[in-house]
C-alpha cells in the first residue's frame, strides 16, 4: 500500500484548508445496539424509564419499578443502569438505588439476577433485565440470597417477611437497619 | 562509487525482500531502493499499547525498517512487568510505559524515531488516528480494541457502487495472547472483516453470581471478586473502585485473603487478583515474541506488497504440542461499523418526518417506524414515550439542519423490516448524501488517486 501512504502524505499537505473536516464524534457499537433496545423497549405499567443526562445520553438510564403485587405492592425501587461501549457482549451493570429489604438484593444495592452476570447473553436485551427486576419483587427467592437475614427470614417466617418489607418500605428499622419509605 | 543494491547494508536481509521481484508478491509490488527508502520516509505507524507485546512490537518494526513510530500506552511501569516487558528495568518502576519504551528502543535502533503518548487512547481527537498510515494493536481488553477499531473504520469511504476507497482504507494488525495461546489478525477496513464483524470470537468473561460470592465461595477467585464487588462498595460506600490504583488492588487482595481464611480456600496471590479484577490470563514472554513477530511481517508486506497479507485470522496455540491455524472469516456485509450501509440521496429540504416515511418505501430498506440517530444525537427515537416525546419536535425539521449541515454523513436507524410479508426488528446504516451542495463531486474524485 506504499502508493496510496505517498499519495495520502502529500494530500495532507494540500487538504489543510478543505471542507467537511474529521468526523468528530463517532458512536460504539454498543451504543447503537443500545439505541435499538432502547426504541423497541416495551414496559409493563408498573416500570418507568428515564435520562438523567438528557436524550442523547443513553448509557446511563434510571428504571423505576412500582410492583402491583406481592409483597412489595406499593414500593417504589429506583435502579440505575450503566451499559458498556461493548454492549452486548458484556451485561449492562445495574444497581438497586432504593435501599430495600430484600433477599436478592444486599443493603448497597447488589442484586442477584442470574441474566445479570453468569446467564447473560448477546441475545438478551434490556427489555429483558428490566423484565427480570420486576419480577424479582414478584417472586423474591430465598435461594439466591444476597441479604442473608432476610433470606432466612422470607424461609423460615414468610408472615414475618411480609411485615419487615411492609416495615421497611413506610421507613424504619428491620433489625440494627434503617430503611428510608420508598412509597 | 558505492551501490545501495550491492553495499553490505544494515538492512541486508530485508533487501532480499525488498529488491528482488518475486512470484509470490502482492499485486502492486515494486521492488528496488525506492521502495526501501519510501518505507522510511512514507509509512508512519501507531503502536497501541507499550505491555508485553508493546514492547516486542516496537522493537520488531523497528528492526524491519520502519523510522516512524508513535505509541500510545496510559500505564505505568509496575514490579511485576519486568519479567517479560524487557524494554523496562528496576529503576524504569513507576515511570510510563510508552516514554521508557520508546527511548529504549531508539537508543538500541540508529535512525529510528518514536514519539510517545502517555494518555487513554480516547484522550485523542479521532484525527490523531488519521495520521498514521497503519495501526498495530498490543493490547489486553476488548473495549480498546473495539474502540480502535470503529475509530480505524470511521475514516473508511465508499463510492457511489459500495466499493470502498482504498485512500481512506486505514489498515490494523492486531495480536494477543493469553498465556499460551495468541492471535494475529489483519483488519483491511472494506476488505476483510473487521473487528466487530466477528467479536463473537472472542469468548464472554465468566462472572460468577454475586450470591455465591456472597454466600458459598468455593475458590480463590470467589474470594477476590467478593472482595471486589461486594466488600469494597459495602467499606467504601461511593468511591469507585479503580483498578488502575495499586492502593486499591492491595486493598482488594488483603480482604480476598481474609475471606480466603476464614472459608478454608488456599490460593490468593497478588497476581491472582490482578488478574481476576482485570480480566487478564498470565502473559509469557515467548508467546508475546511469536506474535509480535507475526504482527511485524503482516505490517511489512502491508506496507511494501513484498509478499501476499495473512488471510485473515493466524491462531497460535501452545497449550499441548503446537498448533498454529490461519482461518479466513467472512466480513459480516451489514456490519455498522465496517459496512459501505445503504446510500441514500436526498434534497437538503426533506425533513426528518419525510425522511423516515421514505425510509418505508425505499426498496432495500422498507423499514417502518424508524428511530433515527446521528453521530450519539438522538434525532427522533420512537419509544420510550419520554424520549418519543423529547424528540418530536425534530420532525418537522430539515434533517440536514438535523445534520449539522454535513453534505454527506452517516446516520443509524432502528425499526421494522417488512421483507417477504415477515416482519423483523433490525438496526441499519445509511449513508446520507445531500444533493445539489457545492463540493461533493470533488470528494469523490479523490477516490481515483
Ligand atoms: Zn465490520
Amino acid at each position: 500500500m506504499i502508493r496510496l501512504f505517498k499519495v495520502k502524505e502529500k494530500q495532507k499537505q494540500l487538504a489543510e484548508n478543505a471542507n467537511g473536516g474529521p468526523p468528530t464524534k463517532k458512536q460504539s457499537a454498543g451504543e447503537l445496539r443500545l439505541h435499538k433496545d432502547i426504541s423497541e423497549l416495551n414496559l409493563p405499567k408498573s416500570c418507568t424509564i428515564s435520562f438523567p443526562n438528557g436524550k442523547d445520553d443513553l448509557m446511563n438510564f434510571e428504571v423505576s419499578i412500582r410492583p402491583d403485587e406481592g409483597y412489595y405492592l406499593g414500593g417504589l425501587f429506583v435502579f440505575s443502569f450503566q451499559v458498556s461501549p461493548v454492549y452486548p457482549h458484556e451485561a449492562p451493570k445495574v444497581k438497586c438505588k432504593t435501599k430495600v429489604y430484600h433477599p436478592n438484593i444486599d443493603l448497597e444495592g447488589n442484586v442477584c439476577l442470574n441474566i445479570l452476570r453468569e446467564d447473560w447473553k448477546p441475545v438478551l436485551n434490556i427489555n429483558t433485565v428490566i423484565y427480570g427486576l420486576f419480577h424479582l419483587f414478584t417472586e423474591p427467592n430465598f435461594e439466591d440470597p444476597l441479604n442473608h437475614d432476610a433470606a432466612a427470614v422470607l424461609r423460615d417466617n414468610p408472615k414475618m417477611f411480609e411485615s419487615n418489607v411492609r416495615r421497611a418500605m413506610a421507613g424504619g428499622y428491620v433489625g440494627q437497619t434503617y430503611f428510608s419509605r420508598c412509597m | 562509487m558505492t551501490d545501495a543494491t550491492t553495499a553490505p547494508s544494515r538492512s541486508r536481509d530485508l533487501d532480499k525482500l525488498l529488491l528482488r521481484p518475486g512470484n509470490l508478491v502482492g499485486p502492486i509490488f515494486d521492488p528496488g531502493t525506492q521502495l526501501r527508502e519510501d518505507l522510511k520516509e512514507y509509512v508512519r505507524i501507531l503502536v497501541v499499547g507499550a505491555g508485553g507485546l508493546g514492547c516486542e512490537l516496537l522493537k520488531d518494526l523497528a528492526l524491519s525498517g520502519f523510522t516512524n513510530l508513535e505509541v500510545i500506552d496510559m500505564d505505568r511501569i509496575e514490579v511485576s512487568n519486568l519479567n517479560r516487558q524487557f524494554l523496562f528495568r528496576l529503576e524504569d518502576v513507576g515511570k510510563p510505559k510508552a516514554e521508557v519504551a520508546a527511548k529504549r528502543v531508539m537508543q538500541r535502533v540508529s535512525g529510528v524515531n518514536i514519539v510517545p503518548h502517555f494518555c487513554r487512547i480516547e484522550d485523542k481527537e479521532i484525527e490523531f488516528y488519521n495520521d498514521f498510515s497503519i495501526i498495530v494493536l498490543g493490547l489486553d481488553s476488548i473495549e480498546a480494541r473495539s474502540y480502535i477499531n470503529s475509530v480505524a473504520c470511521s475514516f473508511l469511504e465508499y463510492d457511489s457502487d459500495d466499493n470502498p476507497r482504498d485512500i481512506t482504507m486505514k489498515p490494523m494488525v492486531d495480536g494477543g495472547t493469553e498465556g499460551f495461546k495468541g492471535h494475529a489478525r489483519v483488519i483491511l477496513p472494506g476488505r476483510t472483516p473487521c473487528f466487530e464483524c466477528t467479536i463473537w470470537l472472542f469468548p464472554p468473561q465468566v462472572k460468577f453470581p454475586l450470591c455465591t460470592l456472597a454466600e458459598t465461595p468455593r475458590n480463590a477467585a470467589h474470594c477476590i471478586e467478593y472482595a471486589h464487588l461486594i466488600k469494597w462498595n459495602e467499606v467504601h460506600g461511593g468511591k469507585a473502585f479503580d483498578p488502575d490504583e495499586p492502593e486499591h488492588m492491595k486493598w482488594v487482595y488483603n480482604e480476598a485473603v481474609k475471606r480466603a481464611e476464614l472459608f478454608g480456600i488456599q490460593g490468593v496471590t497478588y497476581s491472582l487478583t490482578q488478574g481476576v479484577v482485570k480480566n487478564i490470563i498470565p502473559a509469557i514472554a515467548s508467546t508475546n515474541a511469536v506474535i509480535s513477530a507475526a504482527c511485524a511481517l503482516e505490517t511489512l508486506k502491508i506496507a511494501s506488497g513484498c509478499s501476499k497479507t495473512l488471510s485473515n485470522y493466524l491462531t497460535y496455540n501452545g497449550v499441548e504440542g503446537l498448533h498454529i491455524k490461519v482461518t479466513e472469516f467472512v466480513r459480516d456485509k451489514d456490519c455498522l461499523v465496517c459496512g459501505p450501509g445503504v446510500l441514500i440521496e436526498l434534497d437538503t429540504s426533506v425533513t426528518l418526518q419525510k425522511f423516515i416515511d421514505l425510509l418505508e418505501e425505499h426498496p432495500r430498506l422498507l423499514l417502518s417506524k424508524a428511530s433515527v440517530t446521528h453521530r450519539g444525537k438522538n434525532l427522533y427515537m420512537q419509544a420510550p414515550p419520554v424520549l418519543e416525546e423529547m424528540t418530536r419536535s425534530n420532525l418537522s425539521l430539515p434533517l440536514f439542519e438535523l445534520m449539522g449541515k454535513a453534505t454527506k454523513d452517516i446516520v443509524h436507524v432502528t425499526g421494522i423490516e417488512n421483507k417477504d410479508d415477515k416482519k423483523t426488528s433490525c438496526l441499519r446504516k445509511l449513508r446520507v448524501v445531500f444533493k445539489g451542495i457545492d463540493g461533493i463531486m470533488d470528494m469523490d474524485m479523490a477516490g481515483g488517486a
